[in-house]
């Protein structure tokens, strides 16, 4: 079980659309660019006052991973070993997220293959994105 | 005196910024070392204060001068090894008395403020500049390298110290709750170590140029036995034990591919560094090691991670920077000792510099040849943090003393020592010297 979130002011607009069952990234719309994670300034032009939320298609591949043997985090140790594998974003494949692949068995994780985005309930109810491979490598 | 965090001006983070402006003016000639520990025994006289008060006094000893006269100081006021003073636990009453305190009570017990250093050395009198190059030794080193060419000291020690507590690296504080705040939460749901960025970056790199984790072997043998010739090392002074291929290859994973042995040490240790201008070095008692130049990489990942191809990027990036402020070539190198603290991306800054030619993608089989101290092509002489434990100095030190033609057992003879690169501790995001036999 993943641990609980307590969203703050700038990360507030993610975890309310995960509670909604939507992807949202922060984008600049004075350079057009994606960035994630959030925050208060764009990673490009660095403005302050352009920053938005895009709703995404929920849709990426997988680009990389690792399995995890000793996590530092309590709730997690439990269910060691876990895969965490970085997925790329359609719309930018240079925007990751990471995800334990729920339902893909540790360590065969199928590089470059399609995933969708779901939403999972942490400890304390926030639902948090995560991914599940819909298709073979790309 | 107060001492304030170095402005971003001092570090050289650009490219086309030409030769550095004090290349050979400034030089090292005094190196101090505490004992080793693996964790806080509790007691004062080995606190993370007084054993950097011990490695002070030694690199003043060592350097021949007289305290009074040293005019600077620099440090890294964090001395953390991922070990925190639990919050709201009183400061023994043995330490109290022990060190005179500043007004926050856990300089010398949990972190390190450069007041604190001058209240409890008062042979320090003549101490006009303070400041805090926050990060790790490399940074102080750029702070005080820079400060000693711009004026602002003409002698001047560096310090940098670590203390460690009883209990699992990492596993307290926000691991050990229920709950994340939002923004931590973006990052550390997914229960990653601290390996995890590089475990993905060497899964990349093996997967792109056809390697296999075992290769790394010989690069961990090498820096073991290294670190075993190093006096000062945790390792040669509380566990003489070597690393065999079996050993690295039967290792616990932490997060595959990065198993235990590829994650280093957390121990306690400060060591120091005197510094002084080319022309005072001259009346020091140790032979003077020259600062060609340095080098900083503030570059970050676009996203979550960093990728092979944005490590790689920003390696050569560094090296073109290094090389151009102190007006070498990778040829010009005679041995390297960048940061091991994980190994698994020592490749990574050994192929951005081009070491011994090497092209992205080589070092793993250039680490199947001779690498050794005795040999034409020493990877890593000090042992690095796998040879000797956590502190991100024993790279510095060991290019000093090399320099010097005084690093013992350790002392490389299949080259002649005249120019090394140290730095880290990233790939992507650190500090990074050009140390030389002579001013250039």
């Amino acid at each position: 079980m993943k641990q609980g979130v307590a969203p703050d002011d700038l990360t507030r607009p993610f975890w309310e659309a995960a509670n909604a069952g939507r992807l949202v990234i922060q984008r600049c719309a004075a350079c057009d660019r994606l960035q994630h994670p959030p925050s208060r300034r764009c990673g490009e032009c660095r403005a302050d006052t352009a920053l938005e939320w895009q709703q995404m298609s929920g849709r990426g591949v997988i680009q990389n991973y690792a399995v995890v043997h000793d996590s530092p985090v309590r709730l997690l140790q439990a269910d060691q070993p876990f895969n965490v594998a970085v997925i790329a974003l359609e719309e930018d494949n240079d925007i990751q997220l990471y995800s334990h692949l729920p339902g893909t068995p540790v360590d065969e994780v199928p590089l470059g293959a399609a995933v969708e985005v779901i939403f999972e309930a942490t400890a304390n109810g926030q639902r948090v994105p995560e991914w599940r491979v819909v298709g073979a490598e790309a | 005196m107060k001492a304030h965090r170095a402005p971003a001006a001092m570090f050289r983070a650009n490219e086309g910024m030409g030769l550095w402006e004090h290349r050979g003016k400034v030089a090292a000639v005094g190196i101090g070392h505490s004992p080793t520990a693996r964790r806080w025994d509790g007691q004062p006289e080995t606190s993370v204060g007084a054993i950097s008060l011990l490695a002070l006094r030694r690199a003043i000893e060592d350097a021949g001068v007289d305290p009074a006269a040293i005019d600077g100081l620099v440090l890294d006021p964090t001395t953390t090894t991922g070990a925190h003073w639990p919050k709201g636990r009183p400061v023994p009453a043995e330490m109290l008395d022990a060190f005179a305190a500043t007004d926050d009570p856990l300089d010398g017990l949990a972190q390190l403020s450069a007041p604190w250093v001058l209240k409890n050395m008062p042979e320090l009198s003549g101490v006009k500049f303070a400041m805090h190059g926050d990060g790790c030794m490399t940074r102080a080193i750029c702070v005080a390298a820079q400060a000693v060419g711009d004026g602002l000291a003409h002698t001047c020690l560096v310090l940098k110290a670590w203390h460690n507590y009883a209990g699992r690296y990492g596993q307290g504080g926000a691991s050990a709750g229920d709950a994340l705040p939002g923004n931590v939460a973006i990052h550390a749901l997914w229960g990653t170590p601290v390996c995890y960025g590089t475990a993905l970056q060497f899964a990349e790199y093996c997967r792109k140029y056809g390697k296999r984790h075992e290769m790394m072997a010989p690069f961990m043998e090498n820096s073991r036995r290294n670190g075993l010739l190093f006096p000062e090392g945790y390792w040669a002074q509380h566990r003489p034990e070597d690393i065999t291929a079996e050993d690295y290859n039967t290792a616990r994973w932490i997060a595959k591919p990065a198993n235990l042995l590829d994650n280093d040490l957390p121990i306690m240790a400060a060591a120091a560094y005197l510094f002084t201008t080319a022309d005072r070095a001259q009346h020091m008692r140790q032979k003077p090691v020259y600062i060609l130049g340095h080098a900083s990489s503030r570059t970050r990942a676009r996203s979550m991670t960093a990728t092979l191809d944005e490590v790689e990027a920003d390696t050569a990036r560094t090296a073109r920077k290094l090389y151009e402020g102190a007006g070498i070539s990778a040829a010009d190198v005679s041995f390297e000792n960048m940061y091991d603290g994980f190994t698994l991306f020592h490749q990574f800054h050994i192929e951005g510099l081009g070491y011994r030619g090497l092209k992205f993608g080589e070092a793993l089989d250039f680490y199947q040849t001779d690498i050794s101290i005795a040999g034409p092509n020493p990877v890593q002489p000090s042992g690095g943090n796998i040879g000797c434990g956590r502190t991100r100095f024993w790279m510095h030190t060991d290019c000093i003393q090399q320099l010097q033609g005084r690093a013992g057992r350790r002392q490389v003879t299949g080259v002649k020592p005249e120019v090394a690169v140290s730095g880290g501790p990233m790939p992507m995001g650190g500090d990074f010297m050009v140390w030389s036999a002579t001013p250039g």
